[in-house]
C-alpha cells in the first residue's frame, strides 16, 4: 500500500516532494552551530561526577587564569541572576513538591551531570580545557536509583522537601464499579511491565547562541529548540528581562523527538552571561552532555490489571504508575505520565478504569516527554496484557482484541477514564495489518518450527493502538492543571503580487511543515505550492505560537492555516464580487479564479483580487486594505489516531538473537495531507519504538552513575539493525476539525515497542517464558529461556 | 603547522593547531558547515567526508593528515543549482526530515555506491551501519540510495 509516484500538484492528499530539502541536500541550511557570530564567546559547564552530594568549596581561579579565558562563574556568583528558578509548567497536583532548580546548583548537586559551574573563553577549547582547573570539593552522598528503593525515604534527594514523593495523581470515575467488576471477573490478568529510561538523542544535540544589543537592551537567543514561543516567555520570568526584548529564533533543528521541548538551564545561562558581559555567548552541548544533561524519556514501572468476563470481554483495568522524575522537574516532567493516563484501556470498550500514578525523585536527570510521551507507555501495558489475557483463555491474539473493540457506530465514543474519542474504525485497520503481514500463513510457519523443534522460532506479535494527540483544548489543560494553553496561531497573507506568504506559530524540525502548509493553503486558493512561503520559528516574525510537541503541529496548527486561508477567500470573495458587480453568493472560486456560477467566462483571478486589496483604490466601502488573516486556534477536542502494527520475529533459543524480519504498519491518521511524509514519520517513529524494545537503555549503575553517556554503549539502531516496512492506512477523519485530520508524528513508536515484544514473548511462550524486560538484548532472552527451562525441569521432578 | 589541501577543487593553504581535527578545519577554517557534528566518539557518521575518494569520518582524523589530500565535502554536489542525482535521489525518496545527518549520508552513500558495483539492499544497510539517523528509520534512506544507484527507480513522491 505504499505511495506510488503520482503527479503531485500539491493539492492536499498528494505526495508533493519536499520544498524543505534542496538546503538540507547542499549543506546550506544553517543550523545553531553554523551561524557565524562575530565576537561570540564560548562557554563550557563543568558538571558533576556525583549523583548526590554536597559542594563543601568550589574554587574558579585556576580557570580564571588559564588562557584564553574571559570569565568564570560559580552558583553563587549567578544567584542573583535568576528571578525565578527554571520553569516547571505542569504542576498536576495541588501538593506537587517542586524542588528548586536553578541554573546552576549552589549547594547541593542531585545528579551526575549537574552544573556547578561555567567557564567563558574565546574559543570554545580554551572554555573546555579551562574547566580541568576548577577546583570542587564535593561531600558524596548516597544514590537514589531505584524507584521502589526512592519511595521508602531512606536517602531523600531534595532535603528540603522532606520525601522523594513528588505527587500521586488518580483518576478513578468510579472505584465502585472497578472493585464489582473485578470481584465478579471469570479471569484476571496482572501484570508488571518496566519502561526503562530512554535517552532521545536527536542527532544535532542542544546549541544555543545568545547576541546582545547591550545599548538597547534586547537579545537574541539562537536555540535548537522545539519551542521558540515558550521559550521566550520562560526565559523572560527565569532572568526578569521583560519579555519584549527577547527574541528567540529556532533556525533548522536537528531533530527533537520531544527532546527539545524544554527550557533548560544552558539556555538561561547563556543569555545570563550575555547580559553580564555584554558580548555574544554560545554553548554547544556535547554528547555525552546530551545524555547526561538533557531530558531522559519514560523510566517507569507500571502494575496494570484487567478484570474479564468468561468470554474475554475486559469489565475493567486498574493500573498503577510508579514514574521516575529524576532530580528536578523539567518543563512538563510531572505531566508526562498524564498524557497516558487516560488511554490504558487502549482501543478497547472497557467501562470501568482506575488510574494512579505516583511520581518520585531519584538522583538521575530528570525525565521529560520523549516521542510518544505517556502513550508509548500507555500501549506498552494494555497491548502485552491483552496477549496475556489471549494466553489464559487460549485465545488467538487478534481474536480478543476483536472482541473488545470499540465497536465502529459506538463513536463518538465516551470511555470510562473520561474523554471523547472522535472517530475510530478498529476492525478494518487490523483486518487490513493481518494480510499484509500473511498473519495465517505465519502463524503456520511458526507451528511448523515448533513441530520441527527448531532453535529459531518465530514470534508475531500484534499491537492495536490509539493515542490522543492535537494537543490540547485550552480549558482540559487546565483542568490537568497545565500553566499554559493549546491554541496554534496562523497567518495567511496574499501580497501584492499575489504571492503567498503564511506565518505559524508551529515550529518544525524535521516534520515538513513548509511543505505541508503549502499544500493546504495552494489547495484551497487554487495557487502553485512554490507561491508559498512558510514563515515559523522565529519570535519577531511570528509573534504567537504554541510550537511543536505532541503531534499537534497539523491538527492544531494546520487547522488554523486552513481557517486563516478561508478567512482570506471570505474577504477575496467580497472584495470579487464588488469589482465583478456580482453577489458573493454568486461567485465560486475554482482553480485559483472567482467565477460568475454559469458563467465561468466572468472570473477574477486571487491574484489580481490580491492587488486590489493591496492598491485599495476600489474596496467595498469601510473595507479595510490588504489580503490577510489571522487565526487562533483552539481545538474543541484532541484527536484519536489509531491502527494495528504487526511485528514478525525470529527469536534463537540457544543464542538469545531476535531478528525482526517482518514489519507491517497500518495506521488510520484521518485524511491525510501528503501521504509520502506521513510513511516517513511512521517509519521513524516505528524505528524508535523498535529501538525502546531491542536496543536502547539508559543504564544508571548502584552509586548513580550513567553507563551509557556516548553512543558507543546506548544503542541507537542504524540502518543495519533494522528491515524495511510494510505499510498501510484506513482512513477515518476526525469530526473535530474541518480538515478530518489527526497527527501521526508519534504514532509509530507508539505502536511499536508492544508490537515487537508481543512477537518475542509469542516465540518464547512455548518454552515456557512469560516475562522479559526491555530492551531484549540476547542477553536478557538467554536468561528468560535458561529461567523457563530450569523452572520446567523442577516442575517435571 | 601548515597545510596544504583541496577541498571541493579548491587549493587551500593554512596555519593551523596540530591537534585540530578535520571536520573543524572544513567547519571553523573553510566555513563549510554542511559537514555536521553529532558527536564524539564516532559513532555517528555526520561529519562524513570524502578524503582522496573514500568516505571518512573527518571527526576522526586530524587537519594535519589530510595535508596533500583532495576532499570533497557536501557543498560541492550540486553544481549550478542541479542537485547531484544521489541528492536528487534523496529528494525524490524523502530519504531526510531534519536532514542533520543527510550530508554525512549522502557522502557515505556515494562510496557505497562507487564500491558495490551490484548493490543490493543489504549492502546499503550494512554499508550504513556507521551513520545514524534519528528521524527516518533508514527506509527511504535505503531506497534512495538504491535508486541513486541506478536501481530500482521508484520514487514515493514525484517530481513537482
Ligand atoms: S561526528 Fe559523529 S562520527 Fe564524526
Ligand atoms: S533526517 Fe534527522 S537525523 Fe536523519
Amino acid at each position: 500500500m505504499t505511495v506510488t509516484g503520482v503527479p503531485a500538484d500539491g493539492r492536499i492528499g498528494t505526495p508533493l516532494l519536499r520544498k524543505e530539502d534542496p538546503p538540507l541536500l547542499t549543506g546550506e541550511a544553517r543550523f545553531v552551530e553554523d551561524l557565524v557570530v562575530p565576537g561570540a564567546l564560548h562557554a563550557a559547564v563543568l558538571r558533576s561526577p556525583h549523583a548526590n552530594a554536597r559542594i563543601r568549596s568550589l574554587d574558579i581561579s585556576g580557570a580564571l587564569a588559564s588562557p584564553g579565558v574571559v570569565a568564570a562563574f560559580t552558583g553563587a556568583d549567578l544567584r542573583e541572576e535568576w528571578a525565578q528558578p527554571l520553569p516547571c509548567a505542569w504542576p498536576v497536583t495541588a501538593d506537587i513538591k517542586i524542588p528548586e532548580h536553578l541554573p546552576l546548583a549552589v549547594e547541593h548537586v542531585s545528579y551526575g551531570g549537574d552544573a556547578v559551574a561555567v567557564v567563558v573563553g574565546e574559543s570554545r577549547e580554551a572554555a573546555v580545557d579551562a574547566l580541568d582547573a576548577v577546583v570542587v570539593d564535593y561531600e558524596p552522598l548516597p544514590a537514589v536509583v531505584d524507584l521502589q528503593e526512592a519511595l521508602t525515604d531512606r536517602v531523600v534527594v531534595h532535603e528540603s522537601l522532606g520525601s522523594n514523593r513528588c505527587y500521586t495523581w488518580s483518576l478513578i470515575p468510579d472505584p465502585a464499579a472497578v472493585d464489582s467488576a473485578f470481584a465478579e471477573a471469570a479471569h484476571v490478568v496482572k501484570e508488571r511491565y518496566v519502561q526503562q529510561r530512554l535517552i532521545p538523542n536527536a542527532m544535532e544535540t542542544r546549541g544555543v547562541c545568545v547576541v546582545p544589543q547591550p545599548f538597547g537592551g534586547d537579545y537574541t537567543i539562537y536555540s535548537a529548540t522545539q519551542i521558540p514561543h515558550i521559550l521566550k516567555v520562560m526565559l523572560g520570568i527565569v532572568t526578569g528581562i521583560p519579555e519584549q526584548k527577547l527574541r528567540v529564533v529556532a533556525p533548522w533543528v536537528g531533530g527533537g523527538f520531544g527532546s527539545k521541548l524544554n527550557v533548560y538551564a544552558e539556555e538561561a545561562l547563556c543569555l545570563a552571561l550575555a547580559r553580564r558581559l555584554k558580548r555574544p555567548v554560545r554553548w554547544t552541548e556535547e554528547r555525552i552532555e546530551n545524555a547526561q544533561a538533557t531530558i531522559q524519556g519514560r523510566g517507569m514501572i507500571q502494575e496494570i490489571e484487567l478484570a474479564a468476563d468468561r468470554d474475554g470481554r475486559v469489565r475493567a483495568v486498574r493500573v498503577n504508575l510508579l514514574a521516575d522524575m529524576g532530580a528536578y522537574l523539567q518543563l512538563v516532567t510531572p505531566g508526562i505520565p498524564l498524557l497516558g493516563a487516560f488511554l490504558y484501556h487502549g482501543v478497547y470498550d472497557i467501562p470501568a478504569y482506575a488510574f494512579t500514578c505516583t511520581g518520585v525523585f531519584t538522583t538521575k536527570t530528570a525525565t521529560d516527554a520523549d516521542r510518544g510521551a505517556g502513550r508509548p507507555e500507555a500501549t506498552y501495558a494494555i497491548e502485552p496484557a491483552m496477549d496475556a489475557l489471549a494466553h489464559q483463555l487460549g485465545l488467538d491474539p487478534a481474536e480478543v482484541r476483536r472482541r473488545n473493540f470499540i465497536a465502529t457506530e459506538k463513536f463518538p465514543y465516551s470511555s470510562a477514564a473520561g474523554l471523547v474519542f472522535d472517530s475510530g474504525d478498529y476492525g478494518p485497520a487490523l483486518d487490513q495489518a493481518l494480510e499484509l503481514a500473511a498473519y495465517e500463513a505465519t502463524r503456520k510457519e511458526q507451528q511448523d518450527r515448533r513441530n520441527a523443534g527448531a532453535n529459531k522460532r518465530i514470534g508475531i506479535g500484534l499491537s492495536c493502538y490509539v493515542e490522543m494527540c492535537g494537543l490540547a483544548p485550552s480549558r482540559v489543560l487546565a483542568s490537568l492543571n497545565y500553566s499554559a494553553g493549546g491554541w496554534e496561531a496562523a497567518t495567511v497573507r496574499l501580497m501584492a503580487t499575489g504571492k503567498v506568504q503564511v506565518v505559524t506559530g508551529s515550529t518544525p524540525h524535521g516534520q515538513g511543515h513548509e511543505t505541508c502548509w503549502s499544500q493546504i493553503v495552494a489547495d484551497r486558493l487554487g495557487v502553485d505550492p512554490d507561491d508559498v512561503d512558510v514563515v515559523s520559528g522565529d519570535t519577531a516574525l511570528s509573534p504567537a505560537g504554541m510550537d511543536t510537541y505532541g503531534s499537534r503541529s497539523l491538527s492544531v496548527g494546520g487547522v488554523a492555516v486552513w481557517q486563516a486561508t478561508e478567512k482570506v477567500i471570505a474577504k477575496a470573495r467580497a472584495i470579487a464580487a464588488h469589482q465583478m458587480e456580482a453577489s458573493e453568493e454568486d461567485l465560486e472560486l475554482v482553480g485559483g479564479s472567482f467565477q460568475v456560477k454559469g458563467t465561468p467566462s466572468r472570473s477574477m483571478a486571487i491574484q489580481a483580487v490580491a492587488f486590489e486589496a493591496f492598491t485599495a483604490h476600489n474596496l467595498p466601502d469601510g473595507m479595510e486594505p490588504g489580503l490577510e488573516a489571522q487565526v487562533t486556534y483552539d481545538p474543541p477536542n484532541f484527536t484519536f489516531p489509531f491502527g494495528t502494527h504487526v511485528a514478525v520475529v525470529e527469536v534463537d533459543s540457544e543464542t538469545g538473537d531476535v531478528d525482526l524480519v517482518r514489519y507491517v504498519a497500518v495506521d488510520d491518521c484521518g485524511n491525510q495531507v501528503n501521504p509520502m511524509i506521513v510513511e516517513g514519520q511512521v517509519h521513524g517513529g516505528v524505528v524508535q519504538g523498535i529501538a525502546q524494545a531491542l536496543y536502547e537503555e539508559a543504564v544508571y549503575d548502584q552509586d548513580g552513575n550513567l553507563r551509557t553517556s556516548t553512543l558507543t554503549d546506548y544503542l541507537v539502531p542504524s540502518a543495519a539493525e533494522v528491515p524495511s516496512f510494510t505499510l498501510g492506512h484506513t482512513v477515518t477523519p476526525s469530526p473535530t476539525n474541518p480538515m478530518g485530520v489527526k497527527g501521526v508524528g508519534e504514532a509509530g513508536t507508539i505502536a511499536s515497542t508492544p508490537a515487537v515484544m508481543n512477537a518475542v514473548l509469542d516465540a518464547l511462550a512455548p518454552l515456557g517464558v512469560t516475562a522479559l524486560d526491555m530492551p531484549a538484548s540476547p542477553q536478557r532472552v538467554w536468561e528468560a529461556v535458561e529461567r523457563a527451562k530450569k523452572a520446567a525441569e523442577g516442575e517435571e521432578r | 603547522m601548515r597545510v596544504s589541501t583541496t577541498v571541493n577543487g579548491r587549493s587551500y593553504e593554512h596555519e593551523i593547531e596540530p591537534r585540530l581535527l578535520l571536520v573543524y578545519y572544513l567547519r571553523d577554517v573553510l566555513g563549510l558547515t554542511g559537514t555536521k557534528v553529532g558527536c564524539d566518539t564516532s559513532s555517528c557518521g555526520a561529519c562524513t567526508v570524502l578524503v582522496d575518494g573514500e568516505s571518512v569520518k573527518s571527526c576522526t582524523m586530524l587537519a594535519a593528515q589530510a595535508d596533500g589530500c583532495a576532499m570533497t565535502t557536501i557543498e560541492a554536489l550540486a553544481v549550478d543549482g542541479a542537485l547531484d542525482p544521489l541528492q536528487e535521489a534523496f529528494h525524490d525518496n524523502h530519504a531526510l526530515q531534519c536532514g542533520f545527518c543527510t550530508s554525512g549520508m549522502v557522502m557515505a552513500a556515494m562510496s557505497i555506491i562507487r564500491e558495490h558495483p551490484g548493490l543490493t539492499e543489504a549492502d546499503v544497510r550494512e554499508g550504513l551501519e556507521g551513520n545514524l539517523c534519528r528521524c527516518t528509520g533508514y527506509h527511504n534512506i535505503v531506497k534512495a540510495v538504491l535508486a541513486g544507484a541506478g536501481r530500482q527507480a521508484h520514487p514515493v513522491g514525484a517530481a513537482r
